[in-house]
């Protein structure tokens, strides 16, 4: 069943809701969001895509193989750890920058984590999503 | 040495990449490494002969008293040199030998890596370390035996030693661990005057029986010997140096190392003195029937393994020095004897003693070799095996209590060495020539060079046994004994009873070779009952193991996603409502009625979406009222406060609600519901979740919290974690190590699914 106003409405939803998304993990630290919900947030405008214009139409939107995104978000979740490595501190201390930009600030390794809890949340759902959609179609 | 061996192990790593590049030549240059290993604990040899310990310790968890502690004393040097030196031989040997195997790279690998754990295990004085490499020998051994992993019987000989050694090891761990709580310390060294502790302690049996069950497990003593020929599926250069003249060595090197530590005890002595002597006999007698070169050595092997052993157990001076000039004499001429057997069937392509024969004029210089090798091994002057078989004669002489039979006892089993040699170093030789399945040329110059340098090593030391072995026996016994004993070797004794033993040795097994060259191969092939057999009741015991563990799959992991949700739901329920009855006392509830217009409707949609939901008879509506029902458990956080929890919530029910719907979406209708009874059941468990929940809920809302971690997060937020949200600096900064171990579960959970969805449309395409 393919509606010609879903198909065309998911195509502006998907980019407003990725820039929500983002929204919600960079206000996390100080408001209600983070990581976790931007993640799925993102997942969600992908399955809305999907329902929307299918699978493979969906797949080319997110261009990159699911497991990959699993993948980098653990890799970058983990590497925010190194900088207290190098620096001989405990593990996992947090390490701040402050950037004197207005509207951005300190930025630390925490921010690095929380993207990494972002990709690794987006990845898995989409991976769970496509291989369900996957086995429905064979 | 820690770099030394962190250098080995990189090596090894490198081998493949190497390999690719020089193939030809590739068994020139790996000999460098063992060579240079050698040569490097070679220079150390003036200060060991004087007398002194090299030692060396990196803290590695101090706090558990585990170091990287290295201790070079006579005894690991004189390991050490044969291990080198012998693996210089076979790492020259594979790089002709191995060139018909696919992937000899990955040979190198594994063969390196078992090297340097070999050296680590002899170098050891923390226990733990020692317990580390112990198991590396191990594992590379495995890997080693299974090399051929297309071969059915290799993978299984490769999993018998495994397992056997293994559990092993995992006693050795348990008697570490003991001796621990009885010294204080994993440091052998520092338990060198402790004797008299340990044995004294109650738990010195425990200690004696599983570190004894590690060693003769290790070093392949019966009722444990049966993993070691059946190890012969290996490449040959792997049996001529793991399971000949190395890694069946650990044992006894164990064995070795804690006779001054924890030793002395009749229980101790007595235990190893029994299990070698059976040994000893034992796998010489079942060599008897074998006709494979490999498994011929094989057997003798054991055979000589458990006369170290036995030696070990007589404990004295004579006795002692008779184990060290042995354990040097066996590991150069078998290394020679199995190299030489593995270019016999290189080249003829057979190992089957009976087709061989008549190889001298187109094999002479092998030829040479075996006969050096084996006249070492026979024990004939003036080669070391001579001067070694004589002094094992001469301790067990010494004795007074079981000196007769056991006199009888070792003549008869060398006897059968004798025959052995007799299989393998001359009739492939000599006689008439038979028709093999290849055509027979001299081996490659790589394949010459090492047998006979051992061989050559073996005459040598025969000759001038003052000039090396006899300072490093002096600092051996040192290490074994704590005494000293200037023992001058001689070879030449005179004519006396010992040298008329070694005459009726070498009679007797001349005429067992005749009695077995003659006898028809019917009786060889008789085997003894299988309840005699060792290796019978480790089948068995692996059969037992494997139904138990099907049975325990079936009752606990029975493939029915609700049977286990009903197991977990019962469990926590139980628990849970027991715990809370217990504390009932101390509970004062005290639930407060008033309700809100919001609360009140909240309530109604989720009662009526799960009234939906239980009747529902479409799948559809089902999952529209699961999702409403969690939307509005969603608005109960907001209201409560907890807007973070909430926006999660919302986010996974509408995911949860996507998901479902690719599920369900293609299964039919419900065509056949449950069966009452079965509904019936479930609603009771629902309902009993349900009704611990209220309480659980108002029991935790009847204490006041006085918690201070509240206090003091809601205090650091700002200025340790710069950021306002308490539960997001909590997640990702105050307790960030845990959020990162969910999200690796997580990943891992993710990677299982695909992997389970992946398996299913496999076998639907098929």
């Amino acid at each position: 069943m393919y509606s010609i106003i879903l198909a065309t409405a998911s195509r502006y939803l998907l980019l407003l809701l990725l820039i929500f998304s983002v929204f919600l993990l960079l206000r996390g630290h100080n408001e209600p969001g983070g990581g976790f919900v931007g993640g799925l947030v993102a997942a969600a405008a992908y399955a809305l895509y999907f329902i929307a214009n299918g699978i493979q139409a969906a797949k080319t939107v997110v261009r990159f193989d699911p497991i990959r995104i699993i993948a980098v978000g653990l890799l970058t979740a983990i590497a925010s750890a190194l900088p207290s490595f190098v620096a001989g501190e405990r593990f996992m201390t947090a390490f701040w920058v402050d950037t004197g930009i207005p509207f951005i600030g300190k930025v630390g390794t925490p921010l690095l984590f929380d993207l990494g809890i972002y990709f690794l949340v987006l990845g898995i759902t989409l991976c769970i999503i496509f291989s369900l959609a996957e086995e429905d179609r064979s | 040495m820690l770099i030394l061996l962190a250098i080995g192990y990189c090596a090894s790593a490198l081998a493949p990449l190497l390999y690719k590049r020089f193939r030809e030549n590739f068994g020139w240059i790996t000999v460098t490494f063992p060579l240079f290993m050698f040569f490097g604990f070679l220079s150390r040899y003036p200060q060991i002969a004087a007398g002194e310990v090299i030692r060396e310790s990196v803290p590695w968890v101090p706090s558990l008293g585990i170091n990287a502690s290295f201790l070079l004393d006579g005894l690991s040097l004189s390991f050490v040199l044969i291990i080198t030196l012998i693996g210089a031989a076979v790492f020259l040997y594979a790089g002709a030998y191995m060139k018909r195997y696919a992937e000899t790279g990955r040979f190198y690998v594994y063969i390196g890596i078992f090297m340097t754990s070999m050296l680590g295990l002899v170098l050891s004085d923390n226990m733990l370390l020692m317990f580390v490499f112990w198991e590396l020998t191990g594992i590379s051994s495995f890997l080693l035996i299974g090399f051929n992993h297309h071969k059915e019987s290799s993978r299984k000989a490769a999993l018998q030693a495994l397992l056997v050694t293994g559990g092993g090891g995992l006693a050795l761990l348990v008697g570490i661990i003991l001796l621990y709580q009885v010294t204080g310390s994993f440091e052998i060294s520092s338990f060198y005057d402790m004797n008299g502790v340990i044995t004294a302690h109650v738990l010195y049996p425990a200690i004696t029986v599983l570190v004894l069950t590690a060693a003769f497990t290790k070093s392949a003593q019966f009722p444990f010997h049966f993993w070691l020929p059946n190890a012969m599926e290996a490449p040959t250069p792997v049996s001529a140096y793991l399971h000949s003249a190395t890694m069946v060595k650990a044992g006894v090197y164990l064995i070795a190392r804690m006779n001054h530590e924890i030793g002395g005890t009749p229980l101790w002595q007595d235990t190893v003195l029994v299990t070698g002597a059976s040994t000893m006999v034992l796998s010489a007698l079942l060599a008897f029937k074998q006709t494979d070169l490999k498994k011929l050595l094989a057997y003798s092997t054991l055979s000589v393994l458990g006369t170290l052993v036995m030696l070990l157990g007589i404990g004295s001076k004579l006795a002692i020095k008779a184990f060290f000039i042995y354990l040097i004499a066996h590991s150069l001429y078998k290394g020679a004897l199995f190299l030489v057997a593995g270019t016999l069937d290189h080249e003829t392509g057979t190992r089957n003693a009976a087709k061989l024969g008549g190889l001298r004029k187109r094999m002479p210089l092998t030829t040479l070799t075996a006969a050096l090798a084996s006249l070492s091994m026979m024990g004939i002057i003036p080669l070391v095996g001579f001067i070694g078989k004589e002094t094992v004669y001469k301790s067990i002489l010494e004795l007074e209590y079981w000196g007769m039979f056991l006199i009888a006892a070792a003549v008869l089993a060398n006897a059968f060495v004798v025959m052995v040699t007799l299989f393998v170093g001359f009739k492939p030789f000599w006689g008439s020539t038979m028709e093999t399945p290849r055509q027979p040329h001299e081996a490659p110059l790589k394949m010459l060079l090492g047998p006979a340098l051992l061989a050559v090593l073996g005459l040598f030391f025969g000759l001038f046994p003052n000039f090396f072995m006899a300072t490093m026996l002096e600092q051996s016994v040192l290490s074994i004994l704590s005494e000293t004993l200037s023992l001058k070797i001689a070879i030449w004794q005179g004519f006396n009873l010992v040298l008329l033993l070694s005459f009726v040795t070498l009679l007797i097994g001349g005429a067992l070779y005749l009695i077995r060259s003659k006898m028809s191969e019917k009786v060889v092939r008789m085997t003894l009952p299988a309840f005699m057999k060792p290796s019978a009741w480790y089948e068995a015991t692996l059969r037992g193991v494997l139904s138990f563990a099907t049975v325990q799959t079936r009752l606990v992991q029975n493939g029915y996603l609700r049977n286990y949700i009903i197991v977990i739901v019962v469990t926590t329920v139980s628990l849970a409502s027991l715990a809370l009855y217990r504390s009932a006392g101390e509970i004062g509830i005290a639930p407060d009625f008033s309700i809100t217009f919001y609360e009140g409707s909240l309530a109604f949609i989720i009662l009526v979406s799960t009234l939906l939901l239980v009747n529902s008879r479409s799948r559809l509506k089902s999952i529209v009222a699961l999702g409403a029902l969690g939307f509005s458990i969603g608005i109960i956080f907001v209201i409560y406060g907890a807007p973070d929890l909430g926006l999660t919530t919302f986010a996974i029910e509408t995911l949860n609600v996507i998901l479902f719907v690719l599920v369900l979406y293609k299964l039919p209708g419900f065509l056949k519901l449950s069966r009452s009874s079965n509904r019936g059941r479930d609603a009771v468990i629902a309902l009993s979740v349900g009704v611990l929940m209220t309480f659980t809920v108002l029991a935790a809302s009847s204490f006041e919290l006085s918690s201070e971690l509240k206090q003091y997060f809601a205090e650091t937020s700002v200025p340790e974690g710069k950021g306002r949200n308490v539960v997001n600096v909590i997640l990702v900064d105050f307790r960030a190590i845990d959020t990162l171990g969910e999200i690796t579960v997580l990943a891992v959970a993710a990677l299982g699914v695909v992997a389970l969805l992946n398996l299913r449309s496999d076998r639907g395409g098929r």
